[in-house]
């Protein structure tokens, strides 16, 4: 039967086949696709090009060069009113960045602590933790960040503020806490402590050797930290502590000295941290709880302790469940973070916001803005989809 | 007479467990006091109970105000209820007329039998339900905004709760066929319909809401031509929209990957079409897994749209907002407020992830 087709028809073409062939209709649905998108596109640009000359308003990202003239109390780098628009949005930026690193520490550490717990066989502190979790994740995070930054503008004026050891001021323009010097010599401190971490990893990779051959164990998590701690304060003693604290000073109506944390920024790390710490909690919760439970016995069948059980059989095999979900809480936590806005913590978008104000570059600093999270967005997921493919499972 | 029985190892009864591990007793050892770390737990939790239960009722009940007109006359220590009367009205509609409140209710209510119409399939009724439900939408649009018949409204007067309910049920109904579209176009073996789809979803997931929603409020209108002008709510809505639908594909996409290919290749074999195999043998199934992703961004989109403050409409976090700087409740109702507000989105977010993990269990049909 084969044979008898007539191999001319193939060849030729009817114009019928631009919608019976697959291949025709799906390369027609597709040009007609990108010929609407243009259309549209064209017809956006259009409009805006004719809205922006009705608005007399003028486009450009040269902007970034005119001063900006207001001030940002938070920085990291040097910024005065007399910088310039690039600047206040790189501070901006920075802002962000420093609290997405800290929320994310924070949280993670809340939330595997809050997720093993609430495995617990102890009735009441999962049935704690459990209350925790569930009213946090139900709660817009919107609304925990202005309930914190109420919170914190309710605490006392300056004048009386709370003392924690003499050392620390809660007041309603944040916390004040003794700040770092540091003189000749802290430069040895600081090796001191490089030195004493990566003497510990070396020391760890000796002692899995050693196992290895000989089945003999050292007790590591004892000579790690001790080491950790020990080998800079030793140094500190010996340079004469060269490292020393300002603490702050009540004067009559101020605080001098330390360095000062903003109400705006303790509300904003607070509530982000336990808001996404709840959300990291189920999922570490269902990670620990993917491993089957044969696993378990196993490791108790060899005898295993209950705390290396945990460590080297059940969170080795519940972190490749736990990293890809974990990954998308932490770019929820850092898109979050641009809620700062609404209390006025100067972050990325609530600086921009008044750089949209006053310069009235609209398209421009929205654009910055997206482009800003985009990085972030990308940049975080590269590196936790390369953390991911380290932990996991080389199969035979 | 009471002989000892001699054949133990023979009688079918068996001695009862010791007492000390069953029944409450038993329960506390295991639960509670099972070993030192255990036990150190429950004593924490205690002292964690103590401090927080107590006080908390204190200021909520025992030392609370639950009358008065202002602020001023909330002298006690505990919490001020005193705006409860006559505010909460603001807090759940906004500035929505008040004797259009019922318009508002009348809506919610009827959005039970549209919804349930599409979640269930033995309904009496099930064939005039499917299109009240199609055509629920528009009937509550119209009871809102109003038109024929009914006193117009402008969606400038939503707000509160309702506000809240409209944008987020709103933002789910109508992403929900745009994200099975995406879904669809990312999978799709067609080069510009794949990288549209992909660029979309990647784009949309990677900025805050927030920069979407100044591009509603400051941009959008520069897109339009000078003539037209689109109501700000409707532009935020389309925003929402927007979002959720990027999010809704993702969800999708994870159970359209769950399908085994026979599926797919015995809808092929059976002579259906792409669209016919779509809807009758892939999207059924692949829906049916998503329903917990569905509901969990469902969930996380009615939470977002208290967003909305910050571009300066009131929802019911605006509403506490206004009222906690209102000179008559100033400095008395900060935590009440933002209680009552937590308490809203709570019962509405609790009881729908409950009640998807109820449905979940009930739309499991595997057999093992």
């Amino acid at each position: 039967m084969a044979q008898n087709r007539d191999p001319s028809i193939k060849k030729s073409f009817r114009l019928i086949q631009l919608w019976t062939d697959e291949r025709w209709r799906g390369l027609i649905f597709q040009f007609l696709l990108i010929l609407a998108l243009c259309i549209l596109v064209a017809f956006i640009i259009s409009n805006t090009i004719q809205n922006l000359k009705t608005a007399g308003m003028a486009s450009g990202y040269d902007f970034i060069f005119d001063t900006a003239s207001f001030d940002i109390n938070q920085r990291l780098i040097e910024y005065s009113s007399t910088s310039t628009y690039g600047r206040a949005i790189i501070v901006g930026g920075l802002n962000t960045i420093v609290v997405a690193i800290l929320g994310i520490f924070a949280s993670t550490i809340i939330g595997f602590i809050a997720g093993i717990l609430r495995l617990s066989r102890n009735f009441l502190i999962s049935r704690l933790v459990g209350i925790y979790v569930e009213f946090i994740r139900n709660v817009p995070v919107l609304l925990q960040i202005i309930f914190w930054w109420v919170i914190l503008l309710a605490l006392p004026k300056v004048r009386d503020s709370l003392s924690i050891g003499d050392s620390i001021f809660l007041s309603n323009r944040g916390i004040r806490l003794p700040s770092p010097i540091y003189e000749e010599g802290s430069f040895w401190v600081l090796a001191a402590f490089i030195i004493a971490i990566a003497l510990s990893l070396i020391i760890r990779r000796w002692s899995f050797k050693r196992q290895e051959v000989t089945g003999q164990t050292l007790p590591i998590w004892i000579i790690a930290p001790a080491l950790i701690i020990f080998l800079p304060v030793i140094i500190f003693f010996m340079l004469g502590q060269p490292i020393g604290f300002e603490t702050p000073v009540r004067s009559k109506f101020n605080l001098r000295g330390g360095f000062n944390v903003t109400p705006e920024f303790v509300a904003l790390w607070l509530a982000l941290s336990t808001y996404t710490a709840a959300f990291i909690s189920e999922i570490v919760r269902a990670g620990i709880s993917s491993v089957s439970a044969g696993q378990k016995e196993a490791a108790r069948a060899l005898g295993l302790k209950q705390n290396i059980t945990m460590r080297k059989i059940i969170l080795p095999q519940a972190l490749r469940v736990i990293i890809p979900p974990l990954t998308s809480q932490y770019l929820n936590l850092t898109k979050n973070s641009s809620l700062a806005v609404a209390i006025g913590y100067q972050d990325i978008v609530s600086i921009g916001d008044t750089v949209l104000n006053q310069s009235g570059r609209v398209l421009e600093v929205i654009s910055i803005f997206m482009l800003f999270y985009l990085t972030l967005s990308l940049a975080t997921s590269a590196f936790m989809n390369w953390y991911n493919k380290k932990i996991n499972l080389i199969e035979r | 007479m009471d002989t000892p029985d001699l054949n133990y190892a023979g009688s079918n009864k068996s001695r009862p467990p010791p007492a000390n591990t069953v029944g409450i007793i038993g329960w506390i050892r295991s639960n509670l006091l099972g070993g030192p770390v255990n036990t150190c737990l429950t004593l924490i939790s205690c002292y964690i109970l103590w401090l927080i239960v107590p006080p908390l009722l204190d200021w909520t009940i025992f030392n609370a105000d639950f009358t008065g007109d202002s602020g001023r006359e909330c002298t006690t220590e505990g919490a001020c209820w005193a705006w409860l009367d006559q505010r909460i009205y603001q807090f759940l509609y906004g500035f929505y007329p008040p004797d259009s409140y019922w318009r508002v209710n009348l809506a919610i209510i009827l959005l039970l039998p549209a919804l349930a119409y599409v979640l269930f399939d033995k309904l009496p009724f099930s064939r005039q339900g499917r299109w009240f439900s199609l055509t629920y939408p528009f009937l509550a649009t119209f009871l809102l905004i109003g038109g024929i018949g009914l006193e117009g409204i402008t969606t400038d007067k939503f707000g509160g709760f309702m506000l809240n309910l409209v944008a987020g049920i709103s933002g789910i109904v109508l992403s929900l066929p745009i994200g099975i579209l995406l879904a669809l176009g990312r999978r799709s073996k067609l080069p510009a319909i794949r990288i549209l789809s992909v660029s979309f979803i990647e784009f949309i997931r990677g900025v805050p809401l927030i920069t979407l929603l100044f591009v509603a409020v400051i941009i959008l209108q520069l897109f339009l031509p000078p003539n037209v002008t689109l109501d700000q709510l409707v532009r935020v809505m389309i925003m929402i929209t927007l979002f959720a639908s990027a999010y809704m594909a993702e969800v999708i996409r994870g159970g359209l990957q769950a399908i085994p290919n026979g599926q797919y290749e015995a809808g092929k074999a059976m002579g259906l079409s792409y669209w016919q195999s779509m809807r009758l043998i892939i999207l059924p199934q692949a829906l049916k897994i998503s329903i917990p992703g569905i509901v969990n961004t469902f969930i996380g989109l009615f939470k977002d749209t208290t967003l909305v403050i910050i571009i300066g409409l009131f929802d019911i976090l605006g509403q506490a907002r206004v009222l906690q700087t209102n000179p008559d409740w100033m400095g008395k109702v900060d935590y009440e407020t933002f209680l009552i507000a937590a308490i809203f989105f709570f019962i509405v977010c609790f009881s729908i992830s409950r009640y998807s993990i109820n449905l979940e269990k009930r739309l499991d049909t595997d057999h093992d």
